[in-house]
Formats: structure tokens, sequence, C-alpha cells
């Protein structure tokens, strides 16, 4: 017995079929490419606890829309399907599935989240779908060999721990180093990075690790505890709520370790403001793009070029937000990836793109950071430069460091 | 010493945020002998109310009594729109309903304002006499406005002739009824305190604790746990219950069980206590008749 | 003080008149047969996709089950059992993962685990009066991800990462696609399960767990053991669940402690009620609901444009609310007063 939907899509698929015997003549194109556009998916958490990140998917697909408006690529509109699925990796599965099976897109582009990223992977990978710049910095991303589908964009925080490390032992070899840490892959990996980076002959320098839950709501008492323990140096690997409490809470009880903190964190409208400029000076930090809430940057080409972008494309509110900067970064670096393919536009091609950028310059990454790819090399942006806050903005310090 | 001095204080310090939202929900079960699931969300909602008027240019306590009149007219609302409606209907369909509550209310704040951290000020300022090195000016300042509101509360049922009527509708309906008292009306009323009680929890909270939408979850599990450990029947136990769970919280995580389980601190507190002396510490015993 | 009323009491009894010709007996002896009909037959029309969702349908069902024996019949409501399918959950990833057992062997020492860990749980649980224990249950569902995440479990669980499995092919060389052959294999388990329960709640447990949601002072006196029944049940309930979370899984491949958050237990409560407490068929409209209305109101907030994307959760809510309305007996109460109306109507018509 067969479905009135198997029959009527068996029949369009047949026209199609007959209908486009030209077009059989190019390499097999990716399902969802039309000759008018070029459809593809992603899943982002707008629901539940880490919704602030919805921003991301936000800039994604105002990004794209501002891309189609001015002729789109080749000729072709980017659709970009965002679906929701509150954090959950289960839900991630479900709607990956759907995006491949049922809306067929070409790929998949900037999915949030470790766990829902490392629950898809294996699903994308047999299927041979693309998995491209994964919205997580994990460090299991880069690793062609094993996943040759998958490839992230970000600095992996392991790698953003090393250097806070390398810095460490050079600034301040006797050390002694309190981690708080978000207790999840975000966190975790933080702590293993800066483990890493200090070395093994090293590794004693942490004397305490404190970790805190989302939901909880403040971490005053870990911070007490990380003072307790005679820390003279704060790693604060937390999302920007929970760092702005940290580091004002540091100020207030009067401890003034040497802190770093993740770039996750930087905006200094997001962070430093909530938490007290006063309170904030000091705090070290690795940068790959410009914080917009920034003064140093007002007059910067790139800056101006993304302010025009938020304007038109998304709310005000949204100008300050380090979300809108990370999808306006990574939708710029798959337009590229796009146009590298020019007219085959199979998986196997949008793959060999993704693997093959060369220099790749954003609006708003520093000045001098560019991305590369290859073959094996699957971490498109590598270099950070550390910054420290002075109390209005981040003044950058030391050479871009390659992770 | 100091820094077990410093888990002390912030353990109160938050605790008093804690006690004001058990004292909310122990409104609505003194009048309902139902736990609202949704308090925290609607505390979290006024909460961003406030924050949009002072954006808006008002003054801090222009705001926060404006605030206060709109959470409790919000609250008489939702009593008499959404909650009235399932007065005969079994106990699981009211709860699925404050579930539903919750989400509506969760989702409203997202899609209004973003998930974006906001900052709150506090009203105290900066540096001031209650303010130390252990406690922030507004952390002192919030275990002062527990205390007032705590006050008032009594004063209002103790003294007043309409928190008279309520504790009579509460404990008995029928003879409310034959007396006068408008039942229905004072279930609303008793609704809208606890939500503008709430709204007190959340603007003492925000300053501290960064205003976005899912600021309250975490703060309702402690209250929760602060109720049961007071006696949710009794507004002084859950007080007490309040202060009590943000101390505790606070050593265990620090000395005995590390941070990383500090919920489930929360969640034995309330097995614990419920096992053990089930009305909580100050609640009444209840004796059923055979 | 009254006992809390758990159920609304509406009386179960067929209608004696029969409807066009049928009676009622007939008429759910053909609802049944359509179900099996359509349940077997689905591997056959939908694709890879819609059997994955099919199949969380029947892992939901299994679970709402095991709940609704808890809640429905026995009157103990459990805001929590989220855990219980979190462990079911880890102990099937950790045994395939870590020891090698394979997939459908783990299922029986999911359940024991579970069953055990219900009853423990149920132990102190005598203790509390329905709405202490939903408090009780609130807190463990929001302290489960947490204790999924402490690190000093993290060799076995694989930390906030998770732990990934591998698909399972049709064993025997059957023509069947992994997603085929776990659907059938989810609702053989979903059948069994189906049929132990309405076994359980037609004998004499069954009539002692009602009792003591109803009458338990009375039950006490006749003899029943409160304590040992209450306990089971929440033992009981919990292998449900646990069996449930080991078929997830295996079904999705994955597990990690974002996967079992406060929101899954939520939905198992939504799912009984809106099925029907006390109702063993009826947890199949609640699966259905708690599986397919969050798409659902996905889509229907698009409506709203493109910066109304954290609106699901309120149309959600809005749904449950206006559902509860329409239908405070859940899918199973409305439908069992169908019967009435609708020969009420008949009769009417035929008296003119």
């Amino acid at each position: 017995m067969i479905s009135r939907r198997t029959f009527l899509r068996a029949s369009a698929v047949s026209a199609a079929a007959l209908a486009s015997g030209t077009r059989a003549a190019l390499a097999d194109n990716a399902p969802g490419i039309t000759d008018t556009e070029i459809k593809i998916g992603q899943t982002m958490p707008y629901s539940g606890p880490a919704s602030a990140y919805g921003v991301i998917g936000k800039a994604d697909v105002a990004y794209f829309k501002m891309i189609n408006e001015a002729g789109g690529i080749n000729g072709r509109k980017i659709n970009l399907i965002s679906l929701d699925d509150g954090y959950s990796p289960p839900k991630a599965v479900e709607q990956i599935r759907r995006l491949v099976e049922q809306d067929q897109v070409a790929f998949i582009f900037n999915s949030l989240g470790t766990p829902s990223n490392y629950a898809i992977r294996p699903y994308l990978t047999e299927n041979k779908v693309p998995q491209l710049f994964v919205a997580t910095g994990a460090a299991m991303w880069s690793d062609p060999k094993n996943f040759p589908w998958t490839i992230g964009w970000q600095p992996n925080y392991q790698t953003e721990a090393h250097i806070f490390g390398k810095n460490i032992i050079a600034t301040t070899p006797n050390a002694k180093i309190g981690v708080l840490y978000q207790n999840d892959a975000f966190g975790k990996d933080y702590l293993i990075g800066v483990k890493d980076g200090l070395g093994a002959d090293h590794a004693g320098m942490v004397v305490k690790e404190a970790s805190y839950e989302v939901s909880e709501p403040t971490v005053d008492s870990q911070i007490v505890s990380l003072q307790d323990s005679g820390a003279d140096t704060l790693l604060i690997a937390a999302t920007p709520k929970f760092a702005a409490q940290a580091i004002r809470k540091t100020f207030d009880i009067g401890w003034t370790p040497v802190r770093y903190m993740t770039d996750v964190s930087q905006s200094i409208a997001a962070v430093m403001k909530p938490a007290g400029l006063e309170k904030s000076k000091g705090v070290i930090t690795a940068v790959y793009g410009k914080d917009p809430s920034d003064a140093r940057w007002r007059d910067d080409a790139g800056f101006k070029e993304y302010a025009a972008f938020i304007a038109k494309y998304m709310t005000p509110a949204d100008l300050i937000d380090s979300n809108a900067v990370y999808g306006f970064g990574t939708a710029a670096t798959m337009v590229q990836v796009l146009r590298q393919c020019g007219a085959d536009l199979s998986r196997e091609n949008i793959m060999r793109q993704a693997a093959n950028i060369k220099d790749l310059e954003l609006p708003m990454l520093l000045p001098g950071a560019k991305i590369n790819t290859s073959p094996d090399n699957f971490s498109p942006i590598r270099q950070m430069q550390l910054a420290t806050f002075n109390g209005e903005s981040w003044s950058a310090f030391g050479d871009l460091l390659q992770g | 010493m100091t820094a077990f001095a410093h888990q002390l204080f912030s353990g109160l310090a938050m605790g008093g945020i804690y006690a004001i939202l058990a004292l909310a929900l122990v409104m609505i079960y003194q009048a309902t002998h139902l736990v609202n699931f949704a308090q925290g969300e609607m505390a979290m909602f006024s909460t961003y109310i406030a924050w949009d008027l002072i954006d808006r240019g008002m003054p801090y306590w222009a705001a926060f009594a404006l605030t206060i009149v709109v959470s409790f007219l919000g609250g008489m609302a939702i009593e008499r729109l959404v909650i009235r409606p399932f007065a005969n209907a079994p106990v699981l369909t009211i709860i699925i309903v404050f579930i539903g509550l919750l989400l509506i209310f969760n989702s409203v704040a997202g899609w209004q304002y973003s998930y974006t951290i906001k900052t709150f000020d506090s009203p105290f300022p900066a540096r001031s006499w209650f303010g130390n090195s252990f406690m922030s000016s507004h952390e002192s300042g919030a275990i002062l406005v527990t205390f007032a509101v705590l006050a008032l509360v009594y004063a209002f049922f103790r003294f007043t002739p309409l928190g008279l009527a309520m504790r009579a509708a509460a404990q008995n309906p029928a003879s409310s009824r034959l007396v006068g008292i408008r039942v229905g009306w004072m279930l609303a009323i008793g609704w809208g305190l606890a939500a503008a009680i709430g709204s007190v929890a959340g603007m003492m909270a925000a300053p501290i604790d960064y205003l976005d939408p899912n600021m309250m979850l975490g703060i309702l599990i402690y209250a929760f746990a602060g109720a049961v450990l007071g006696g949710i029947d009794n507004p002084w136990g859950a007080a007490f219950g309040g202060f009590a769970v943000g101390v505790l919280e606070n050593i265990a995580g620090a000395y005995f069980v590390g941070p990383e389980i500090k919920l489930s601190v929360a969640l034995l507190i309330i097995i614990g206590v419920l096992v053990a002396r089930p009305s909580g510490l100050f609640g009444r015993m209840l004796v059923t008749r055979v | 003080m009254t006992p809390m009323t758990i159920v609304s009491r509406e009386p179960a009894a067929l209608p004696a008149k029969p409807i066009l010709g049928l009676d009622a007996r007939l008429w759910r002896r053909a609802a049944w047969a359509l179900l099996a009909i359509t349940a077997l037959g689905l591997p056959f029309v939908a694709s890879g996709y819609h059997l994955f969702q099919f199949s969380q349908v029947l892992i939901y069902a299994i679970a709402l089950i095991g709940l609704n024996l808890l809640t429905g019949y026995n009157g103990q409501i459990s805001l929590g059992h989220g855990a219980f399918f979190a462990i079911g959950g880890y102990t099937t990833a950790i045994l395939v993962t870590k020891l090698g057992v394979p997939y459908w062997a783990t299922l029986p020492v999911a359940g024991a685990i579970c069953f055990v860990a219900g009853f423990l749980f149920g132990l102190p649980a005598l203790r509390l009066g329905g709405l202490y224990l939903a408090l009780a249950t609130f807190a463990l569902a929001v302290a489960t991800p947490q204790l999924l995440n402490y690190k000093g479990f993290d060799a076995w669980t694989g930390g906030s990462q998770g732990l990934l499995l591998s698909k399972p092919y049709a064993p025997f060389a059957l023509p069947l696609s992994p997603d085929q052959w776990l659907y059938f294999f989810c609702l053989a388990c979903a059948a069994l399960f189906f049929w132990a329960a309405a076994n359980l709640v037609r004998g004499r447990i069954g009539r002692a767990i009602v009792a003591i949601r109803d009458h338990p002072i009375a039950a006490e006196t006749m003899g029943v053991n409160i304590s040992f029944y209450k306990a089971m049940c929440f033992g009981v309930s919990a292998l449900y669940a646990g069996v449930a979370g080991a078929l997830a899984a295996i079904v999705v491949g994955f597990v990690s402690p974002d996967s079992f958050g406060l929101f899954l237990s939520l939905s198992f409560l939504v799912g009984i009620v809106v099925g029907g407490l006390a109702s063993i068929w009826g947890v199949l409209f609640g699966a259905l609901f708690i599986e397919f209305i969050p798409n659902y109101a996905d889509q229907l907030s698009d409506l709203f444009g493109e910066s109304a994307k954290a609106l699901p959760g309120a149309i959600y809510g809005v749904l449950l609310i206006g559902l509860m309305y329409v239908m405070p007996g859940g899918v199973a109460g409305a439908l069992r007063s169908a019967p009435r109306l609708f020969s009420r109507l008949f009769s009417r018509a035929k008296h003119g």
C-alpha cells in the first residue's frame, strides 16, 4: 500500500528528473540546491537555558537576507531554515533529521551546542552531509581524519586556556591558580586546556577548582572558596552573567588576584559594565574579534560595516551583543565558501571548499587575523591576542598568538 | 575564619531573597492549599516591568512602587481569569495550568526583552553605613527589605479587617460565606499579594543576580526548600527557612560536598525535613481523624 | 483536612444503548484493530525521520504508563520521573559503550536498577503527602542534570559531553533499515508493557492501589499493606520510566546531562494529564501530544515573525491551559463521556 504522500513525491521526483535533463549533465548538486535557491539548515537553542545564544541564529538569517537582497550567490538565494532545539540533544537529533530527510537541505551550518553537535555528528558523517562551522568551541571538531564532514570555526576553548597557561608561566611562574568554571562541556574544556597549557611539571599550580551550574543564582560562594584557597590568579571560565558576578564579587571581598577571563564573556556592555567598570580593571582575556562596545573600534572600517548591517537588518540592542558579531562572522565565512564553489554545489565540493579557505579577512576579526583551512587543518581561526581591560576598553598587548 | 564569615553572610543575603519568595509561596498555599510553580516566573516578569520603567526614565522608587501595584493587579487578574475556571478541577489539572503559566511567562519575557542580561540597579547607595566587606550594601539592604515585608504582611493579617477576612476565608470558606465574606475575592486578593511580594523578591534579586528570563528558577527551588523547611503554612517559618537554606547551601557547598551538587543539597533538605518532620520546623502538625 | 482529589470521579460505565447499531465493546475492538494495523503498517509508508518520531512516541508512552500507574492510579504525584528515565538511559549507555553488552540485554538491567531506585525513593516518599511529594520530586527533576554532570562520575558517564551509542542494525539479516527495526523493537516493548500494565490494573493489585488513592484509611482497615503497595508502585513506575529511557538511549544514540532536564519531567506530567489520568490507553494521546505539539507550537510562532523565536514556549503553555479547560479529564476522560453524549444526541433525535 503506497500512501498518497509517497505517490506524490515519487511523481514529483520523476517529473523533475524528466524536466531537468540538462541539469543532470553537471555534477549532482546537493539536495536543496535549485537554480534559484540554496537551502541549508541549523538548530539553535531559541528556548531553554541557553537561549541567549539564539541571537547567533538570528544574525545568520539576517546576514543571508542581506546577501540575498544584493543578488544572492551566483544568482541563487540562500534559504536558512533555523529550528529550535532547546539545547536538548535528542531534540537536536530530531530536528537535524527533519532538516536532512524532510526539508532536504544541502548541509547543516553553524548549529550550536557541544552536546547537540556531538550527538548529530555520527548521523551527518554517515550520510555525508557537511556539518559546517559548528557554533561551539570544543576541541573535538578539528578531526579531518575521522570526521571529514565536520568543521569548527572559532578558536577552541582549550587553545585559549593554553594561551593563558603559557602566559601565566611566563609572567608569574610561582602563581597559585584558582579556576571558576561552568559545569558543562564549555567550562570543563577550559580546565583541561589550562592544565594542558601549564604542562605536567606545572600542573601543581592549580590549587582550587570550583564549578557552578547554570541554574544557580550566584557564584559568590565559589569565589569565597577560591579566595580561601590562597590562590593569587583566577581563571574565570564563565558565561557573561556569571563572569560579571565573579568579577564584582572578587572586588567586593577585597581580593585582588590576576584575573583571566574567557573571551566568551569579553563584551564590555554585557559583562564589564554590569560588574562595574572600576571593578573590572586588570582583567585579562584573549580576543580574536572586535568587541562592538569597545570605543577603540569606533572609527574602524570593519566595525562601521558591522554597524550598518545591524542598523538595517537587526534591532539596535543587538549591536553590542557578541553573539551578533559571531553570527556576522560565521555567515560571512559561509558566503565565501559558497562563492568559491562556483557552479559545483555538490556536497563534496562544498566540503572541499570549506577546507580550502586561504587568508580570509573579515570585518570584525582583529586586524591581521586571517581564516585558513586546509585538508589537515579544520580550525579556521587559530589566532588570538591577549588584552587587558583598562577601565574603559581592551588594550591589547603582545603579538597575535597562534594556539 | 573570614572565609566562613563570607560564606555565612552571602548565604544570608541570598537567603533573604529566598525568604521573600517563600513568603509569596506561603500566601498562595494558605489561601488555596496549592503551591504555585509559576511564582518565580511571575516575579521575574514583574522585575522586567520595573526594568522597563526605569529604562524609560522613571526614578527607582517610583518604578518600584508602580511595579508592586501592577503585579498586585496582575496577580488578581490571573486568579480571576486563569485559575478561577479550574476551581473544581482535579489538583493535577491545576498543576498543569501552573506549568503552562510558567512556560508562558518565561517565553514572553524572552520574546519581549531578549535573553541578554540586563543590569538592574540597586536602590541602595554603593557605600553606606550598612555595607561592609562581607555584604555589599545592596545585600544588607535586601535583608532589611525582607524584614520590612515580613512585618508589613504580619501587621496586615493581624491587625486589619481585610487580613482577618482573608484568614477566615482560607480556614473555613463555608462559614466565612455565611458571615458575608466574599470568598472568591479573598482568593484573588491573596494571589495579588503573592504576586506583589514576588515582585519585591525579583527586584531585590536582580542587582545581585543580573536580570535574564531564567533568573528565578534556581531561586524558586531554594525558596521551595525554605518554605518546606520552615513549614509551608507559617509565614515566619517560611522566612526562617529561606535564610536557613541560603546559609546551608553555601556552607555545604563550600565545606562538605563541593559546589557541583549544591542543588542536590536543596533536594536533600526538602526530603530530609519532610521525612523527619512533615509539617516543617514551625508548621502546624496535622492530625487526620479516622 | 480532606484528602486531595487527584482524579475527578467519573464513572467509566459503558452506555446501555448501542450507537449506530454497534455496541461499545465492538467500537472498542474496531478502534484497537485500526490502531494495530496503523502501528504495524507505519514503517512501510513513513520515512526514516517520521519513524524516528513515532519511536519516540512509543518510548514516551511506556514512560507515561509508568507515571500514570503512580500518579493516576495510586495518587502519588511525581514531577521527577525524568530522573528515572535518565538512570535507565545512562545504564544502557554505560553498559553498551563501556562494557560491550548488546543493546537488547541492557533493557532488563535498566529496568531492574530503576525499580530498586524507585522503591528506595518511594520509602521516604511514604511520609510525604501529595503536595510535598510533588515538591520533592520537582527538586529531584531540577537536580538530575547536576548530578549527572558530577565530575566524580565522569569516567563512567562521559561527563557533560555524554556518551554516543552506535545504531543497531536489524538482526537475522531482516530486510529492515535501522529506523524500521528500532521502531518495531519499541513497538514490541510498548505492547508488552501495555499488556502488563492493563493486567495489573484490572487485577487485585490494581484495585488495591486505587483503593489506596481514594480511601487510604478504609483500605488499611481492610488489610491492604499501604507502605508496601505504595513503595512497590513507585518501583514499578520507575521501572517503566527506566526501560523507556533505555530505549531512548538506543533510538537517539546519545545520552548527556542536557538530555534530561526539568522540561522532560514536566512533559511527562503534562502527558499523563492530557492523555487522561488512570487510563492506560489514554497515554497514547499524551505521548503524541508531548512529541508533536512543541513542533507545532514552533511552526505557529513563525506566524508572529522572525523575532518570535522565543514564543513557542508561550504558545505551548496557552495550548496546554486551553486543553485543560476543554478537557479537564484529559483525552481519555473526554472520550469516556463521548459515548454518553453521543447516545444522548441520538436518542434525542429519535424522540424528535
